[in-house]
C-alpha cells in the first residue's frame, strides 16, 4: 500500500528520512538508495526531511473546494457536568484567546446545557467575546446525539476557522461525531497549538506512539480546523469579572423522542477521587507486590488530600481498578505533585504523567527510568519510606 | 445476533525503544500485534455471541500483512473476517478510515452491534469509532466498561461508561456502536482448535472496487488532515535530586521538608 514515491535519481542515500519514519517503512537498498515498504501509511512525515526533495506523495485531487476564507474566529466547547463547567474548558479558553488574538479574530464559547446561563457568563470572564448558549432540558447531561447535532448546525451557520474541544471522555466522543458530520479534519489530544507563519494555519502538535514521538498536524483544505486538547497542558487564565461579551441563545436541534440514549445514573466509587482533577497523586506500580501495598498509598494520599493512581502493571495484576490507571492506555494527569512508588517509569507510564509539576520517585532500583524524569528521588524500600513519609508529613501538617 | 468488530494491527509500542544518541525510534524487530484495546472488543463480541447465539464478523483496513491480525481473531472464535486492502485506501486519516469502514459495514449488511477498542495504541486518537457510528447514523457508546443488559427483542442495551466522575449508566437503542476500555473483560487466548481453524479460514479481501465509495473520500485524498512533522518529545527539564539519609526515616523527613518548601501541599 506504499504511497510514497522515491526519485532514485535524486536520492543521495543520506538516510535522513529513515530516522523520522514513525512506521519504520524506509530503508536503504544495496545501491544506498531509499526504498519504502508496505508499512508506509503515506503520513508524509519524511517529506520535509529530505534535503534534495526526492520524496513525494501523489498529488491529492481537490474535488470539493471548501471556501476556507469564509471561515473566521476561534471556538471553544465549554464542557459542563452537573451545572459545573469542567476546568479543561477554561484552560482551552485561555489558549483559544491567544490564538484568536494572533488571528485578530473573536473567541466564541459554545455552552450547551440546562439552566446553564451562569456558565455562559463565566465563559465571558474567562475570555469569550461571544457565547452561544443552548439551554434545553434535553441537554442537562451530555449525550452524543443532541450535542453533536447542535454544534454541527452552529458551525454551518457561523463558520468558525478553529474549533477546540477538551480531550475528555465527553470531548473526544463529541468531537469525533461533529468532525464526521461536517467533513473536516480532527486532531486528537493536542498538547501544543500554534499559528503557522505565512499560511495562518493551525499547527496541531500531539504525542503519538505512546508518547515516543510528537507529530505536527495540519488541516489545510477544510474548515473548521478541529482539535481536542489535553487536560492540564495549558494554564487556566484568571477570570476577569469586568470583561463584557455577548450571549446569543440558539435552539436545540433534537427533541427528546428523537434521541437514542438516556443517561440513567452515575455510579461513583466510595472515596473515589477524580484523578483528572486531583492536584496531588500518589501512584503505585509493580513494586507494591500486591493489593495490600495500596493501603500505605491511600494513607499517604489521605494526609495529602490527593488521589491514588497506578501503573498498568498494577492494574493488569488486578491489584486496583482500571479507573486508577495512569499512562498511555489509562488517564493522562498533570497534578502539582506526582509521587511514583514502586513504578519503574516505562515510556507508556511517562506519557500519562510526565507533565506533572513536581515528580517524586520512590524505588529500590536506582536504574529505574522514573528517576530520569523525577525532581526528587529516594532509592529505598517503599514499604518503609512511604509510611515514614506519611508520618513526617502528618506531623508537619499538624494532622497527628 | 450479529456483532461486527473493527480492529487494527499496530506496532507493539511497548516494544518501541528510543535511540539515546539520536533520539529516534528503534523499530527493528518491533512485532505487529492486534491493538490491545481491540482484543477486549473481540472478547466482548464473542461473549455476546455465546450468550445470545449469532455471528461475529471482524474487519480491518490495512496492508496484506494485517490478515494475520484477522486470523488471530478467528483463532479466538470470530466467525468471519474481512480485510480492506487497496493502495487507494493508503494514507487515510481517521475521517477517511471511518468512512471506508462504514461503507464496508454497509456491504456486510444487517448487524446489531459494532465493537471497537477505545483507541489504537499507535495513533491514540479514539476517533475512528465515533466516526464509524456517525457515518452509519447509529448511536455510539464510548469508553464502555460493562454491558449491564442487552435485549435484542426490545432493541435496547444498557452499559456503564467510564467517565471522569465515575461510571455513567446509559441506555441506548440498537443497533449501536460500542467502544470498550480494558475493565470490560479479560480476553481469552486462542485455543489449539481455534488456531487450526484460523489457518484454514478464508479471509475475504475487499478493494475500493468492492465498496460503494467516492474515490475522493478514501485514502490520502479523502483525509482532511496532514502530518507535517515528526519529532521526538522534549526531555523533561530538571535533574533528579536524590535524597540520601542514614535511614528511611531520615530520608522521609528530608523529602517532607522539600515538598513543603515547594508550597504545593496545603
Amino acid at each position: 500500500m506504499a504511497l510514497l514515491e522515491i526519485n532514485r535519481e535524486t536520492c543521495t542515500g543520506c538516510g535522513s528520512c529513515l530516522q523520522v519514519c514513525p512506521f519504520g517503512a524506509l530503508s536503504l537498498d544495496d545501491e544506498n538508495i531509499a526504498v519504502v515498504s508496505e508499512a508506509c501509511t503515506g503520513c508524509g512525515a519524511c517529506l520535509p526531511e529530505c534535503p534534495v526533495e526526492a520524496l513525494s506523495l501523489p498529488q491529492t485531487e481537490k474535488k470539493e473546494q471548501v471556501p476556507t476564507g469564509e471561515y473566521s474566529g476561534v471556538w471553544v466547547w465549554v464542557e459542563q457536568y452537573n451545572h459545573q463547567a469542567g476546568s479543561i474548558s477554561w484552560e482551552m479558553m485561555g489558549e483559544g484567546r491567544k490564538l484568536a488574538d494572533k488571528r485578530g479574530s473573536a473567541l466564541t464559547a459554545c455552552v450547551l446545557g440546562y439552566q446553564a446561563e451562569d456558565i455562559a457568563r463565566q465563559a465571558i470572564t474567562y475570555g469569550a467575546d461571544r457565547v452561544f448558549l443552548v439551554d434545553d432540558p434535553t441537554l442537562e447531561t451530555y449525550r452524543t446525539d443532541p450535542y453533536a447535532r447542535i454544534l454541527v448546525e452552529l458551525v454551518k451557520k457561523y463558520k468558525p476557522e478553529i474549533f477546540l474541544l477538551g480531550a475528555s471522555t465527553r470531548g473526544r466522543d463529541l468531537a469525533g461525531a461533529v468532525a464526521t458530520y461536517i467533513r473536516t479534519g480532527l486532531t486528537a489530544d493536542c498538547t501544543g497549538l500554534e499559528i503557522e507563519e505565512g499560511t495562518n494555519l493551525l499547527l496541531q502538535i500531539r504525542p503519538a506512539f505512546g508518547g515516543n514521538i510528537m507529530a505536527t498536524i495540519k488541516c489545510p483544505d477544510y474548515r473548521p480546523q478541529m482539535a481536542t486538547v489535553r487536560h492540564h497542558v495549558f494554564e487556566t487564565p484568571l477570570p476577569d469579572e469586568s470583561r463584557s461579551g455577548q450571549i446569543i441563545r440558539e435552539p436545540a436541534v433534537l427533541t427528546e423522542d428523537r434521541i437514542a440514549s438516556k443517561v440513567l445514573d452515575l455510579i461513583v466509587e466510595k472515596n473515589e477521587v477524580n484523578l483528572a482533577d486531583a492536584r496531588i497523586i500518589v501512584s503505585g506500580g509493580r513494586g507494591l507486590k500486591g493489593p495490600e501495598g495500596f493501603v500505605i498509598l491511600h494513607e499517604l494520599a489521605g494526609v495529602l488530600g490527593g488521589a491514588v493512581g497506578a501503573s498498568r502493571a498494577a492494574v493488569d495484576a488486578g491489584w486496583i481498578s482500571y479507573a486508577h490507571q495512569v499512562g498511555q492506555t489509562g488517564r493522562t494527569v498533570r497534578p502539582d505533585l506526582y509521587i511514583a512508588c514502586g513504578i519503574s517509569g516505562a515510556i507508556q507510564h511517562q506519557a500519562g504523567m510526565r507533565t506533572s509539576k513536581i515528580i517524586v520517585a520512590i524505588n529500590k532500583d536506582q536504574e529505574a527510568p522514573i528517576f530520569q524524569i523525577a525532581d526528587y528521588g529516594i532509592v529505598g524500600d517503599l514499604f518503609t519510606v512511604v509510611p515514614a513519609l506519611t508520618r513526617a508529613l502528618k506531623r508537619r501538617l499538624n494532622k497527628a | 445476533m450479529h456483532a461486527i468488530v473493527c480492529i487494527k494491527q499496530v506496532p507493539d509500542t511497548t516494544e518501541v525503544k528510543i535511540d539515546p544518541d539520536r533520539g529516534t525510534l528503534i523499530r527493528e524487530g518491533v512485532p505487529s500485534i492486534i491493538n490491545p484495546f481491540d482484543t477486549y472488543a473481540i472478547e466482548e463480541a464473542l461473549r455476546t455471541k455465546e450468550k445470545f447465539g449469532g455471528k461475529v464478523t471482524v474487519i480491518t483496513m490495512g496492508p496484506a500483512q494485517a490478515s494475520s491480525a484477522l486470523k488471530e481473531a478467528i483463532a479466538m472464535g470470530a466467525d468471519e473476517a474481512i480485510l480492506l486492502n487497496d493502495r487507494e485506501f493508503a494514507g487515510a486519516d481517521t475521517w477517511a478510515t471511518a468512512y471506508t469502514l462504514s461503507k464496508a459495514i454497509k456491504k456486510i449488511g444487517e448487524f446489531d452491534l459494532i465493537f471497537c477498542g477505545r483507541q489504537a495504541i499507535d495513533g491514540d486518537t479514539g476517533q475512528t469509532g465515533p466516526g464509524v457510528a456517525t457515518q452509519l447514523q447509529i448511536n455510539q457508546l464510548t469508553y464502555v466498561c460493562r454491558i449491564a443488559s442487552l435485549d435484542f427483542g426490545q432493541k435496547t442495551v444498557e452499559v456503564e461508561r467510564l467517565v471522569e466522575e465515575g461510571r455513567e449508566l446509559v441506555r441506548s437503542t440498537l443497533p449501536c456502536l460500542i467502544t470498550v476500555v480494558k475493565d470490560i473483560n479479560q480476553p481469552r487466548y486462542p485455543t489449539i482448535l481455534g488456531i487450526r481453524r484460523s489457518q484454514k479460514a478464508q479471509i475475504q479481501v475487499w478493494t475500493s472496487k468492492d465498496l460503494e465509495v467516492e474515490p475522493e473520500l478514501i485514502g490520502l485524498n479523502g483525509s482532511p488532515t496532514r502530518v507535517v512533522k515528526i519529532s521526538t518529545p522534549p526531555p523533561r527539564a530538571g535533574k533528579c535530586e536524590l535524597i540520601a539519609g542514614e535511614s528511611a526515616e531520615q530520608q522521609a523527613e528530608l523529602l517532607a521538608e522539600k515538598l513543603l518548601a515547594e508550597k504545593i501541599i496545603v
